[in-house]
């Protein structure tokens, strides 16, 4: 696995673009009962690709990347993860979920289990790794995480900080080709927002491939390839941060931008 | 003089200082609990002035001035200053081998004590935490239950023992660890069903939890007495007990399935998402994540709920079989312990309330052990 995540980040840095999509999604419709929340997403994501997902509350990223390991459902349309298409075949769904970690807002630790057993639960029962193999590879990422010293306490002894460094660390330790951020620092208190990010952009500069809903513009300028701006369930328009940022195209998204950036 | 001369620390040098020192002792507890305010002291008077004059006299009724060996009831008045004056707990003593076993056949005894030595040893296993070789203790006291039916019936080897002989505190205890140790997970599987996708599922699980809720335990009794035989092949024998504990087992499993519903609902939808996202299935992600936390919310209604059928045991005197309330009465009827109904209570009632309060002390001590665990 070190020796991929180096291959990629060499082929990383010259073009992601045209590297074959790991993620294609076309066409795709969901409705939570009426209420039409993702309308005609596409969407190619390249291996080794990092996308930020920004726009208004409400406007469908959650949602979005939710669909990426089915977390929610989609009605119409397809999405096929690293060639395996997210269909109603359970034996496909947990071929995509041990292949795509994901990271939430509220980092729903396991509050009964330490920070270990949190971090080795998934390989010891989805990829039967032996538990003695599986809690030295979580000590590795909880020192790649940089909470080592935290891993026999449990949930609630530790900040929204360190439990969300441990949530990482639980994903990361399934080795996933894919990893999904569902608004990982919007519940953080601030001093805690940056111990995060910097995790998260050392793993960018692993070549992960990386999808992210958030916020923080710095983050996005600093590490992604690509920003979606969504609103009201559709994909409005996606840029290099640099564009995106300096020379966005549609109303809406100038709109976002001056809300969010010149407050 | 700036405000800064009044503190005794410049910012950012405070110490940690140790908290007030309180006033501590029995005289400061006494003062603190008991003579705080006038009302408090009004209080205080009133209740030692209640106990002064109640408890001596139960005392005296209960031990001091019982007797604790006699013949019959005529050789208790004889023993005491005026008859009735205490307690005559020579009638439970020279009852107490059949209040234990019914009418277990003497030589065969030492097959219930040693069914309670098993179960002792079960339960200390699954109790107690760190217990080295953990899951061949939690083998074992699945094990438990067949074990014990085995001994208890006999057969396979064991001279078999009728179960209309099993009787008094035997039978309590043989329907009340049952029902137990079988409506737990019933209860769990009928919950899980309950929330299930599956709309035929659910249905039934729906149906059956509420049609048992629905009904008086004892009309489950008298079907379970009367009504089965007409349901089951003609000429076909179905042993009453086995019945009976079929039906207290899902009575009570219909409530546990409630409580552990309760529990269910009481998680974050966030650990399902993560269980999820992790790749867990559907039973390892309720193995693993879901029902460890949701049975620890639940612990206190799970043991109201088994409490309440430990006690309800005692309804299948009705149907006639003699547990330790059935088989009491009937001694009561003995024209040498005519009228002792006072004792006999006394000591059926000092029966439950042990075993009831045990299981209460054991869940508060569970539920602080697990509560340690993730302490904010």
């Amino acid at each position: 696995m070190v020796n991929e995540n180096s291959d990629s980040q060499t082929s990383q840095t010259t073009s992601v673009e045209s590297a074959e999509a790991i993620i294609s999604i076309t066409g795709m419709h969901k409705w939570f009962d009426d209420f039409h929340v993702l309308k005609d997403i596409d969407l190619e994501v390249g291996r080794g690709e990092r996308i930020v997902i920004c726009g208004p509350s409400g406007s469908g990223k959650s949602t979005l990347i939710r669909c990426i390991n089915r977390l929610e459902d989609h009605q119409q349309g397809t999405i096929i993860v690293d060639g395996t298409e997210l269909t109603h075949d359970l034996k496909n769904i947990e071929i995509v979920r041990s292949e795509v970690g994901m990271v939430f807002q509220q980092f729903n630790l396991f509050p009964h289990l330490t920070a270990l057993q949190n971090v080795s639960l998934a390989p010891i029962w989805v990829r039967k790794m032996p538990k003695k193999e599986a809690e030295e590879a979580a000590m590795q990422y909880l020192e790649r995480v940089q909470i080592p010293e935290q891993a026999n306490k449990y949930p609630g002894q530790l900040s929204g900080g360190q439990q969300q460094r441990v949530a990482i660390a639980r994903a990361l330790c399934m080795n996933p080709r894919i990893m999904l951020f569902d608004e990982p620092t919007s519940a953080l208190d601030p001093e805690m927002i940056k111990e995060v990010l910097d995790v998260m952009i050392e793993l960018a500069e692993s070549g992960m491939t990386m999808l992210v809903v958030t916020h923080e513009m710095g983050f996005a300028t600093r590490v992604a390839h690509r920003v979606i701006f969504m609103d009201e369930g559709e994909i409005i328009e996606q840029n290099s941060p640099k564009e995106f940022f300096e020379n966005p195209q549609h109303d809406r998204t100038k709109l976002f931008l001056s809300q969010i950036l010149h407050h | 003089m700036g405000a800064q001369t009044t503190k005794q620390y410049a910012p950012g040098t405070h110490p940690d200082l140790p908290p007030p020192v309180r006033t501590t002792g029995p005289i400061a507890w006494m003062r603190i609990n008991l003579f705080s305010s006038p009302l408090n002291i009004a209080l205080t008077i009133a209740s030692v002035w209640i106990l002064w004059s109640i408890v001596p006299g139960i005392l005296d009724w209960v031990v001091f001035n019982a007797v604790w060996s006699a013949t019959d009831r005529k050789d208790c008045w004889g023993q005491m200053a005026a008859a009735r004056d205490g307690a005559c707990w020579a009638f439970i003593r020279g009852s107490f081998k059949l209040f234990l076993y019914g009418w277990y056949p003497e030589d065969q005894r030492w097959r219930p004590n040693l069914c309670f030595v098993l179960f002792l040893v079960a339960v200390v296993g699954v109790l107690r935490e760190n217990m080295p070789g953990k899951k061949y203790w939690l083998w074992y006291a699945v094990a438990f239950p067949f074990i014990a039916a085995w001994l208890l019936v006999g057969g396979f080897g064991l001279p078999p023992v009728s179960t209309n002989k099993f009787g008094g505190i035997l039978l309590t205890v043989v329907i009340g660890v049952t029902g137990i140790a079988f409506s737990l997970p019933i209860g769990i599987l009928l919950a899980l069903g309950r929330r299930s996708n599956l709309p035929t599922l659910r249905t039934v699980c729906v149906v059956f939890i509420e049609f048992i809720r629905g009904v008086p335990l004892i009309t489950l009794l008298f079907v379970a007495s009367t009504m089965l035989t007409y349901f089951l092949p003609p000429g076909s024998t179905f042993d009453l007990l086995m019945r009976v504990l079929i039906m207290v087992t899902l009575f009570s499993s219909a409530y546990i399935a409630e409580v552990v519903r309760g529990g269910l609902q009481g998680l974050p939808s966030g650990q399902y998402e993560a269980a999820n996202s992790l790749g867990l299935t559907y039973w390892r992600a309720h193995q693993l994540i879901i029902l460890p936390q949701a049975l620890k919310i639940s612990i206190p209604g799970i043991v109201n709920t088994f409490i309440g059928l430990y006690k309800d045991s005692v309804l299948v005197l009705i149907i006639g079989m003699m547990d330790i309330l059935g088989l009491g009465r009937a001694r009561l009827n003995d024209a040498d312990w005519l009228g002792l109904a006072p004792e006999l209570y006394l000591f059926i009632a000092l029966f439950f309330f042990i075993c009831c309060f045990s299981m209460a002390r054991y869940s508060l001590n569970l539920e602080k052990r697990l509560e340690t665990e993730h302490r904010r």
